[in-house]
């Protein structure tokens, strides 16, 4: 029986959508509008973090030793670097390295060349390059440097420079910067899509007003709350699903032209990205359709079922 | 079957029923007539509990019809087959689902829907008019089609308010016909109206109603046909 019933709800439901013409179709439309919301809020949140880590990868911390250091002691204060949790890569590039490096920047850059050769002897210091997992930890690093890290070294002569010092107002910056970066996105996602929610509800709401009547009269017949309230539900997930079906195709074209023109601009090519997380957004988007749907439906229908 | 006993009903700005006693016997047909606003839908809504008495009580056999809640008034009102005025068809539907619909609520089969939904179109002359919708289809059909669904569940009771009031006198005494039929088969009917014609064609027992009252009823005084 209640396989029949259920059947029943959803025929009455598919049916109801059909009849109901225009009206349906306004309704999906103000879907398919939440769901671009979501879908666009995905993909700016995609190039917010691309863009974040890419500046994030850009800071490091790097220490500089005096020619007085053996490399041995270097190498022993990089072990014990890497075994700290925050730190993710040590590189050491000894004063040989460097120089071969900078020849190499500098391979056309003449003047500086030349007066790298008149100087006969080698300028540049051995050093390691630090990078933590997050801008915020590089001030613990610098402090275990400070303290731990000479003791492993043996002197503090040893150490020419640590730029972090140098650097730390910028890194200071940048780390409020992308909290703020973080939590702006966020709050522009939750209002975006809280706006998005109360328009399709308030929409929903106006097709079942259109029934009220209806409503009354199928109660007056004797039917079951949920006899009158499913047909409802299942035009909402009806809604749900056709909204998510167009919002996806609407973002091939779109993410498609993104990709060819922007992809400098964003540092993502986000035609790759959205073919990549097709599966993922297909399914955010279905759920929050169908969900919002029938949600708003039984909310809406509630009002005129308790009359 | 149904018992008013001293029923009142007070709207805000409206007294609508004053002290209202009265009892109707299964079988019985019964006319209740007087003008609009004599209170004549007030006590069919009472019946169904869409309005609470102010004062009194109702009673459905033994059921006090205000103490019932959610599901027992569900049931209350599949046991009563209500037409309308204005038929409260459900537009979105056909004439066939209209009927099936009813048979959804209390739980037939579909191999039922299937065998009783013809039957009953054919009773009121409506199997041509099928797969229509209502608003393809003239007032005396969609009353008739209203009737069909009234009774398809084989109420103990039907209640019609003002059936004919949108009906021209042709159609006004089909329908007429068709609750005396009803009537026949052994259904209870209660009729309000304000047609004075309609109740000298039905010739049964007749509650006149004025500004709330009984004024008078034709069961107390009647003589035997």
């Amino acid at each position: 029986m209640a396989l029949t019933i259920l059947k029943r709800i959803i025929r009455a439901g598919v049916l109801n959508f059909k009849r109901s013409g225009l009206v349906s179709w306004a309704a999906v439309l103000v879907v398919t509008i939440t769901l671009s919301v979501i879908t666009a809020l995905i993909l700016f949140q995609a190039v917010l973090h691309f863009s974040l880590s890419q500046i994030k990868d850009k800071v490091d911390v790097k220490i500089y030793f005096t020619d007085s250091a053996p490399e041995e002691n270097i190498l022993q204060l990089k072990s014990s670097l890497e075994q700290l949790p925050e730190v993710t890569e040590v590189a050491y590039t000894s004063a040989d390295e460097e120089l071969r490096l900078f020849r190499e920047r500098h391979a056309s850059d003449y003047p500086t060349i030349q007066a790298l050769d008149e100087l006969g002897d080698n300028p540049l210091p051995a050093n390691l390059g630090i990078r933590a997992r997050e801008v915020s930890q590089y001030e613990n690093i610098a402090s275990f440097l400070k303290t731990d890290g000479q003791a492993v070294l043996g002197s503090p002569t040893y150490i020419y420079k640590i730029n972090y010092y140098q650097n730390k107002l910028i890194i200071d910056r940048l780390n409020g910067l992308i909290a703020g970066a973080q939590k702006l996105g966020f709050l522009i996602t939750l209002l975006l899509v809280l706006i998005s929610i109360v328009i399709t509800f308030n929409t929903i709401r106006l097709t079942i007003f259109i029934s009220k009547e209806e409503i009354g009269v199928m109660r007056l017949v004797g039917a079951s709350k949920m006899h009158v309230r499913g047909p409802f539900m299942i035009e909402g997930a009806i809604y749900g699903i056709i909204a998510t079906l167009i919002t996806l195709f609407l973002f091939l074209p779109a993410t498609f032209w993104l990709g060819r023109n922007m992809t400098l601009f964003l540092g993502i090519n986000m035609y790759d990205y959205y073919l990549a997380n097709f599966f993922q957004i297909f399914a955010i988007l279905l759920l929050s359709g169908v969900v919002l749907g029938i949600i708003s439906s039984f909310l809406a229908a509630r009002k005129y079922l308790n009359k | 079957m149904i018992y008013f006993n001293n029923v009142s009903k007070v709207y805000t700005d409206a007294t609508a029923l004053v002290d209202v006693t009265f009892t109707v016997e299964p079988g019985e047909f019964v006319s209740i007539v007087g003008h609009s606003g004599a209170g004549k839908t007030t006590l069919t809504k009472l019946i169904l509990s869409e309005e609470a008495p102010t004062e009194g009580t109702v009673f459905f056999e033994s059921l006090n019809v205000h103490k019932l809640r959610g599901d027992e008034l569900t049931k209350l009102r599949r046991r009563i087959g209500m037409v309308f005025q204005d038929f409260k068809l459900l537009p979105n539907k056909t004439a066939y689902e209209n009927i099936a619909f009813a048979m959804e609520a209390v739980g037939k089969t579909d191999e039922e829907i299937q065998s009783d939904v013809p039957h009953v179109l054919e009773l009121v002359d409506l199997t041509h008019r099928l797969s229509h919708f209502p608003h393809q289809m003239s007032g005396g059909e969609q009353q008739r089609l209203a009737i069909a669904r009234a009774i398809i569940n084989q109420p103990e009771l039907i209640i019609a308010d003002e059936p004919t009031g949108n009906l021209d006198p042709v159609n006004t005494h089909e329908i007429v016909q068709i609750l005396k039929r009803i009537n026949d088969l052994g259904t209870t009917v209660i009729l309000a109206t304000h047609n004075r014609g309609v109740i000298e064609s039905v010739d049964k027992r007749v509650i006149t109603m004025e500004k709330g009252k009984i004024i008078r009823d034709t069961k107390e005084n009647k003589h035997p046909k």
